[in-house]
């Protein structure tokens, strides 16, 4: 782990801090409501996975912002409720590039921003196959008080999250990880498979692996002629399961955590999706309850109205 | 160095990174865009139905003879496909006309196959999210239309690029 002077105590980036840095901020979140409100929403056809991967990217120019949240309960510590944005671009049909930014409150102790991570998937291959691979490159800068989840890997087990976090978000860690996303749609059904693993950049610290697993399927295959929010076409139900894999010093399932979630997405007419995914720990090292939901909503022409805002053609 | 404005650095380093490398991949799109408008790169979007398989060139619409077939694909070209091919499929900046004699007279197979497989690397993501009969019911919708004349065209080229037109 690379870890910052404890001296120095970090302080929670946009939660405290100067004028100018204030200002910056809103500077930012002008751009960015300015750039979704003068675009179109789009439907989405988005799937249930919160975790999973399938192979379908953002389509080209268009911006997908997502808010999602996890209460999750702890044994021997205090619960808590971890919260992410995600800003989803569709460079190309074939490259999607996301920017993630993390926060958790836990119950009895604090709120804190805990990091951002830059994701890019790549898809090799032009056209449908038997199996359709995705490369997924991530760079994260999280603090040991990122609670997030967003994957399971290596040995992260439940007590991780016991620290305090004026404690935990002391140690800062810069991490590089690789998924394979395995996606194929057949007669409705979804089926994903992402294995992965996670390098932490200090030399000494050992790659870590872990997996996901989805299946899904629309509630009906064919849409209805009536514009409806309640149509069975607009909701996606599917399960999936994730976990770590150990590292390399001990891969297996040893002093491993794994979840199994249900999960449902209602795709709505005027543009929004809504998640919600209650995920079970399957033995003693795993969260009893991890309860997700997001919100997301999807902007056509997000690209061509930033560059017309900033004066190109 | 304090780490807080370090980190804060690093975090609006990225940000505006993110900004601009969305700012210049739509520009790229742009330019890209106005590339497609002339008549080679016309030919080139059609030219990828000459990949099609003959298996899946032949392969019949299932839902033929199903009433709302056109109606259902007409609500999902609304919200899937009008905001690249146009509201009335006349085509838009960054996909071609769907009422093109070439998309008209291909096979309903053909069809189906490139919004299966999309035409990715000419911006076209893939298609196969959607349910197999709500592909059937998009191609059931874009055979009903009826094929633009050739006034009709020009002035939907004129519509999308005024400037390209008036030099």
């Amino acid at each position: 782990m690379i870890r910052e002077n404890p001296l120095h105590k970090p302080e929670a980036i946009g939660l405290e801090g100067g004028g100018h840095r204030r200002s910056l901020t809103w500077a930012g979140a002008v751009a960015l409501l300015l750039g979704t409100v003068l675009v179109l929403p789009a439907l989405g056809q988005e799937s249930p996975y919160i975790v999973t991967y399938d192979h379908y990217l953002e389509e080209p120019g268009n911006l997908e912002v997502e808010y999602f949240s996890t209460f999750g309960t702890q044994r021997s510590s205090n619960d808590f409720h971890s919260y992410w944005v995600e800003f989803e671009y569709g460079a190309k049909a074939w490259w999607t590039t996301e920017l993630y930014l993390d926060g958790q409150s836990t119950f009895g102790d604090s709120t804190v921003f805990t990091g951002f991570r830059w994701e890019n998937r790549i898809r090799p291959l032009a056209r449908e196959h038997l199996i359709n691979p995705v490369l997924y490159i991530e760079y994260e800068q999280i603090n040991d008080s990122d609670k997030i989840t967003k994957e399971v890997e290596g040995h992260d087990v439940e007590s991780d999250y016991a620290n305090p976090n004026a404690l935990a978000r002391q140690n800062l860690n810069h991490e590089l990880e690789f998924k394979l996303l395995l996606s194929k749609t057949f007669k409705g059904w979804n089926v994903a498979l992402n294995p992965l693993a996670t390098k932490n950049l200090l030399p000494s610290e050992a790659w870590e692996f872990g997996y996901a697993i989805g299946a899904s399927r629309p509630l009906a295959l064919k849409a209805s002629v009536r514009q409806c929010n309640l149509c069975p076409e607009n909701f996606i139900v599917g399960v999936e399961m994730y976990g770590g894999l150990g590292n390399t010093q001990e891969f297996g399932l040893h002093e491993t955590s794994h979840y199994l979630a249900p999960a449902l997405a209602w795709n709505l007419p005027s543009g929004w999706t809504l998640r919600l995914s209650p995920g079970f720990g399957l033995n003693d090292n795993s969260h009893r309850l991890l309860l997700r939901w997001g919100l997301s909503r999807e902007f056509t022409g997000f690209g061509e109205v930033v560059r017309g805002l900033l004066g190109g053609n | 160095m304090n780490t807080a404005p370090r980190r804060s650095l690093i975090a609006w380093l990225l940000t505006v990174g993110f900004l601009t490398f969305v700012v210049g991949t739509a520009s790229a799109q742009s330019d890209d865009s106005a590339a497609k408008e002339n008549d080679h790169l016309h030919h080139q979007h059609f030219a990828e139905f000459g990949k099609v398989p003959e298996k899946a060139r032949a392969r019949l619409n299932p839902l033929v003879n199903d009433r709302d077939a056109i109606a259902a694909g007409g609500k999902l070209f609304a919200q899937h496909c009008a905001e690249c091919h146009g509201s009335t499929a006349e085509g838009g900046r960054k996909a071609p006309n769907l009422r093109a004699e070439e998309v008209q007279n291909a096979t309903p197979g053909t069809l189906f196959w490139i919004l299966t497989n999309g035409v990715v690397r000419r911006g076209m993501p893939v298609w196969s999210r959607l349910p197999e009969a709500e592909r059937w019911q998009i191609v059931s919708f874009l055979k009903s239309l009826p094929l633009s004349t050739t006034e009709e065209s020009a002035e939907a080229h004129t519509h999308k690029h005024p400037s390209r037109d008036s030099k």
